[in-house]
């Protein structure tokens, strides 16, 4: 037998064995395939050895384990993974997890720190479970969130351990607990003090240890009652499969696997259960959906999240004092995060009475934040006091990066940047959160241009995860460097663009809101364009976004770009019927009580009705899978157009940016990832057709005919792996 | 091919399906023995010639489990030599009763035969059998499921009833129900249940609220308000249904069909078996179809049900004197009048089950007794009797008049 290299194995004078998890080279313990090794023959030793009379499973770093390693399974859908060899790749390992609870000798958890996915997985397989009960330590089953169910016998398992309805909750959800939570619910038996847990775990092992789980028994019962003649279950069951299709709008394979699991395996053998378990799990590897998921909304996320995109030098700057200019919405949202994140905040405005307006945001956050335990009130006032308003720009001295958050208007824009640079250091950093205006242009007003860069937030910016870093021409690795520093101080995701109208995020939505107002003149049913796109992942329908941002907003962009692009400007449907809500109707948004939607105030919105009159159907509707295709089409194929005008420059900053930017679907992956998941041919074939139907904005890239053509899809498998840093290598 | 015949048929009334209702006392299997008790001896029949009785059940568990129709045939002392079979075809199940037991008649397998049905609700409530159309996930999740009266909403929102088009339709039903009680129209078909000292314990509708006004009906909560939107039911809906911009929850309890305990029975056969026994033909049955259509929205099988057994008897809805509709939720009704054409004066003229309620497994009978009794009495000659059905279904059957 090999030496184990990802636990340490210590017997003791009593026959108990400690088995401490230590998987080298990563800060988290995870389920590599060597540790699987290591505890397969583990599980072999303590059975077979008769001078071992119990064991303990714990772990050598902080936390106890996170679960599978994604980088590993990510690819199982991209590489075609032959079902049969996929299917016996995991059984192996609940097959190992099955052995350790039949070995006829005591086990117990020692759950020193954080447990989660295949973590969790390995303690439920153990006989007794004592944790750590600290803050911070937490005890769940993410997997759901990257597309993917437990594969170690968590749905299995935690049913038998305290029923079906909380475990389904648990797993359904990715909901975590802390250990006092757990010990409530039932899948943890003792709590410890941190420090305390292998102690306590080797005095169950001396005096009351018993080596059967309870699914074991002959007289075992599932807690609350399994299979369809259990009404509990009856009700489980069919209202949670219909909670769970509200959720997920029939777009995600695994919520609905998870609980088909619990399901047909609570009413089998363990053995069986497990197994059914296993082929639910290898249809979920086999399922674009999470591969997708585990791709963008973790792997690549975390990159990004670690600066992927960050140039090598120079190094690391830390912001301590940020300006900000104008303490409207935005201003005072970043004021917020950026304190929080531990900065000295000045935020200037034109009258001081703007400025504390504009802290107002942050007192109004801050005290939220104490009334839920998330901030100390100590720490809350230390916040508070960081943030300093005024009126005059002298106030800039000192700071590292200064963001002008004004009026969208190039003049004003021009103004603040010159007065803010006659203060501020040479070294600092001057960006504009504009979401409209070229950098290059409001570059043109800076001393330092080099210095200037865009820092796009999106509102509002305390909810909203993604930030769009926007390179001007002249912008420099240092302004990109140190931007993207910030961006990470304050703990959001960033992305790197090139300077563009609308830049990628604006400029990609625009097309699907433009896309649902086509439709509306089309004649197509507006109830159907709304649910349709909801449907498809979307988080709002396009009329009710469009409200939202208002009618209005989008009548005066639609001029200003009137203006700038002159003769090369074509009015589209969607603009008549922009022109028309403010001009005909006076509808002009959520803002002013009216537009594509009546808003009543004491009951849920509904679309106004003046719509039939002004917008009559058509007398043939298009099936929903047509409208969903042309709203998901048309923000795909502009993506596209983005990364050939070199205005993204990586598939996986299109898909955060479009994911966490406007909230395309997360079961696409993104904009890109979605044409992968359609298949590119398919996709071309289909888009080919929406031309020719629908009109030029459906036209394919060249680049995209060349990559169907070819098969070479935006991602290698390579390019997946693209973070270097072992940490982030975790979860589920 | 032979044909079959109708020659008598008996009910019991609906007693109210809780457990104040007046024939919760009674197991489903004395319910289902005394209307064949009744049955034989209104026609001195003698059983022994009956080569089948077909009843219908939709919760066959319990009390009224392991083959009911067997069960009461002994339990009525039928002869030994009679067999039973239990069958669900969910609502339509006493209907489909009749159809197979006329099936066998005319495929020339049987000669005299028994459809009927039996549902004691107060007893094995709905739902006791349980089931994987609700409650597996992948089989739910696949069909979009939704319970009936969400998709009795849904049909309300996607056809444009208000809740006071439902609502009106409810008060003519039990409008027409007490006229039909009042003066006897009844009575020849429905027999008194008793108890074991041989005490009535009820001789009519139970469920019945005569006089009922549109306010009294206003007044009332949407039944299915709460599972449509507190547990995702309508989102289920209008994923299938996108076109509705929401469900508008129109249907309470008073404009759906009551829930009752009940059971009836036809007997049915050959001419050559009635000649045999001295039994003269009430009706034909001319032909009868069922058909599946989408389940989510569950309950808009009648009007594809109608249609395909018109098609097969080669008639037209223009050839149909009364039609007979299972008033399971108004909606139903509603929309089945407005695809066929079919004037309000024409269907349910006696009221249906938002008046007297619905015991599942046997109303199909109810109601074909109902209309056939009808017939008669206004000298006309045929009907349709329609039920909607769980899971997407409905089954239709026409009869004949046979004059006398």
């Amino acid at each position: 037998m090999t030496a184990m290299t990802t636990m340490d194995w210590q017997r003791d004078d009593d026959g108990i064995v400690t088995l401490s998890i230590d998987v080298p080279g990563r800060s988290m313990n995870v389920m590599t395939e060597r540790f699987l090794e290591d505890l397969a023959n583990a599980v072999t030793r303590i059975t077979d050895d008769d001078r071992i009379k119990g064991a303990i499973i714990t772990s050598g770093k902080d936390a106890f384990m996170a679960g599978a390693d994604l980088h590993g399974l990510v690819n199982s859908y991209a590489r075609n993974t032959d079902v049969q060899a996929l299917y016996g790749q995991c059984r192996a390992v609940q097959q190992t997890l099955r052995r350790l609870e039949t070995c006829g000798k005591p086990v117990a958890a020692a759950i020193n720190g954080t447990a989660l996915g295949g973590g969790l997985e390995v303690c439920l397989a153990c006989h007794y479970r004592v944790a750590v009960n600290a803050p911070g330590i937490v005890l769940g089953f993410p997997e759901v969130q990257v597309g993917l169910m437990p594969g170690g016998g968590g749905t299995q398992r935690l049913p038998r351990l305290i029923g079906i309805e909380a475990a389904l909750k648990m797993i359904t959800q990715g909901t975590n607990v802390s250990a006092s939570e757990a010990l409530d619910s039932g899948f943890v038996d003792e709590l410890a003090e941190p420090g305390g847990a292998v102690d306590a775990a080797r005095r169950w092992l001396l005096d009351n240890a018993s080596a059967q789980q309870p699914w074991d028994r002959k007289d075992y019962k599932i807690p609350g009652g399994a299979g369809l003649m259990s009404p509990a279950a009856v009700q489980t069951f069919t209202v949670g499969t219909a909670l769970l299709q509200q959720t997920t709008n029939h777009n995600y394979p695994a919520p609905i696997a998870i609980m088909a699991a619990v399901y047909e395996g609570t009413v089998l053998p363990i053995d069986t259960a497990l197994d059914i378990e296993t082929k639910y799990f290898v249809s979920l590897l086999q399922d674009p959906v999470s591969r997708n998921m585990m791709r963008t909304l973790f792997i690549n996320k975390n990159a990004a999240d670690k600066l992927v995109r960050r140039p090598p030098e120079p190094p690391v700057r830390t912001v301590s004092k940020l300006g900000l200019l104008g303490a409207g919405m935005m201003g005072a949202g970043i004021a917020w995060v950026s304190a929080r994140a531990g900065m000295d905040v000045i935020l200037i405005d034109t009258s001081s009475d703007k400025a504390e307006a504009g802290k107002d945001y942050s007192r109004k956050l801050a005290k939220k934040a104490v009334g839920r335990g998330r901030l100390a009130e100590e720490e809350a006032k230390e916040l508070l006091a960081r943030i300093k308003t005024g009126t005059n720009f002298a106030l800039l001295d000192g700071c590292d990066l200064v963001i002008e958050a004004v009026f969208e208007d190039r003049d004003i824009k021009a103004d603040v940047t010159r007065r803010a640079e006659s203060e501020i250091p040479t070294s600092a950093i001057f960006a504009s959160n504009t979401s409209t205006l070229p950098i290059t242009g409001l570059a043109r007003a800076s001393q330092r241009p080099e210095q200037f860069i865009g820092i796009h937030f999106f509102s509002p910016v305390d909810k909203m995860p993604l930030v769009e870093i926007i390179v001007g021409e002249e912008t420099s690795d240092v302004a990109i460097a140190g931007a993207l520093d910030y961006v990470r101080q304050i703990r959001k995701t960033p992305i790197v663009v090139n300077d563009s109208r609308g830049f990628y995020t604006s400029r990609v939505f625009s097309v699907y809101t433009r896309e649902g107002m086509t439709m509306l003149a089309e004649g197509i049913n507006p109830a159907l364009i709304e649910n349709v796109a909801r449907h498809a992942g979307m988080p709002v329908g396009p009329l009710a976004v469009t409200d939202e941002v208002s009618l209005e907003l989008s009548y005066h962009v639609g001029r200003q770009t009137r203006k700038d692009l002159g003769d090369a400007w074509k009015e589209t449907p969607a603009d008549e019927v922009v022109r028309r809500f403010v001009e005909e109707f006076d509808r002009r948004g959520k803002r002013f009580g009216k537009g594509f939607y009546e808003y009543p105030g004491d009951r849920p919105k509904y679309l106004w009705p003046g719509l039939r009159e002004h917008f009559p159907l058509a007398r043939e509707q298009p099936q929903p899978d047509e409208v969903r295709t042309r709203l998901l089409y048309c923000q795909a194929l502009e993506s596209v157009r983005c990364m050939d005008e070199n205005v993204v420059t990586h598939p996986a900053d299109a898909d955060i940016g479009s994911v966490f930017g406007w909230g395309f679907p997360p079961w696409t992956g993104g904009t890109i990832s979605y044409i992968e998941t359609v298949g590119l041919e398919t996709f071309v074939a289909e888009a080919d057709r929406l031309a020719t139907a629908y009109g030029e904005r459906f036209a394919v890239p060249v680049s995209l005919r060349s990559r169907a053509a070819s098969g070479a899809g935006w991602y290698t498998t390579d390019d997946v792996d693209s973070t270097p840093d072992a940490a982030s290598r975790s979860t589920a | 091919m032979p044909d079959a015949y109708i020659f008598d048929h008996v009910r019991s009334p609906r007693g109210r399906g809780r457990s104040n209702g007046a024939l919760h006392p009674v197991t489903p299997v004395d319910l289902m023995s005394q209307v064949l008790t009744a049955l034989r001896s209104r026609g001195e029949l003698d059983t022994s010639r009956l080569d089948d009785v077909v009843l219908g059940c939709v919760s066959p568990v319990g009390e009224q489990g392991a083959c009911i129709a067997r069960t009461a045939v002994l339990n009525a002392g039928y002869a030994e030599n009679v067999p039973g079979k239990q069958l669900n075809r969910f609502c339509a199940s006493g209907l489909e009763a009749v159809n197979t037991a006329a099936a066998q008649i005319m495929a020339g397998q049987s000669d005299l035969a028994i459809g009927g049905g039996i549902e004691c609700m107060s007893r094995v409530p709905m739902g006791s059998d349980s089931g994987a159309m609700h409650a597996d996930p992948s089989v739910a999740y696949k069909t979009y499921f939704v319970p009936q009266g969400i998709g009795a909403d849904l049909i309300a929102s996607k056809y444009g009833f208000s809740r006071q088009d439902v609502d009106a339709y409810a008060v003519e039903s039990q409008r027409r129900a007490a006229e039909a009680w009042d003066n006897g129209w009844f009575d020849q078909s429905v027999i008194g249940i008793t108890d074991h000292i041989g005490m009535t314990l009820l001789s009519k509708d139970e469920h019945m609220r005569p006089g009922t006004t549109l306010d009294d009906l206003a007044a009332l909560k949407a039944a299915f308000e709460v599972p449509g939107q507190q547990a995702g039911f309508d989102a289920v809906a209008l994923q299938k249904y996108p076109e509705v911009e929401r469900i508008n929850h129109v249907h309470t309890g008073g404009n759906s069909s009551g829930i009752v305990d009940g059971a009836a029975a036809m007997l049915i056969g050959s001419k050559e078996a009635g000649q045999a026994l001295g039994l003269a033909p009430r009706a034909r049955i001319v032909g009868f179809s069922s058909i599946g259509t989408d389940p989510t929205i569950m309950l808009t099988g009648p009007t594809p049900s109608a249609e395909k057994v018109l098609q097969r008897c080669g008639m037209t809805s223009a050839d149909i004197d009364l039609f007979e509709l299972n008033e399971a939720f108004a909606s139903v009704v509603l929309l089945f009048m407005q695809r066929l054409g079919i004037d309000h004066d024409r269907i349910n003229v006696n009221g249906g089950a938002i008046a007297m309620g619905h015991p599942l497994g046997a109303t199909g009978t109810m109601i074909l007794g109902t209309v056939l009794d009808e017939l008669e009495r206004r000298g006309l000659g045929t009907a349709l009797v329609n039920l909607c059905v769980g899971g997407g279904m409905g089954t239709a059957t026409i009869i004949e008049r046979v004059a006398r």
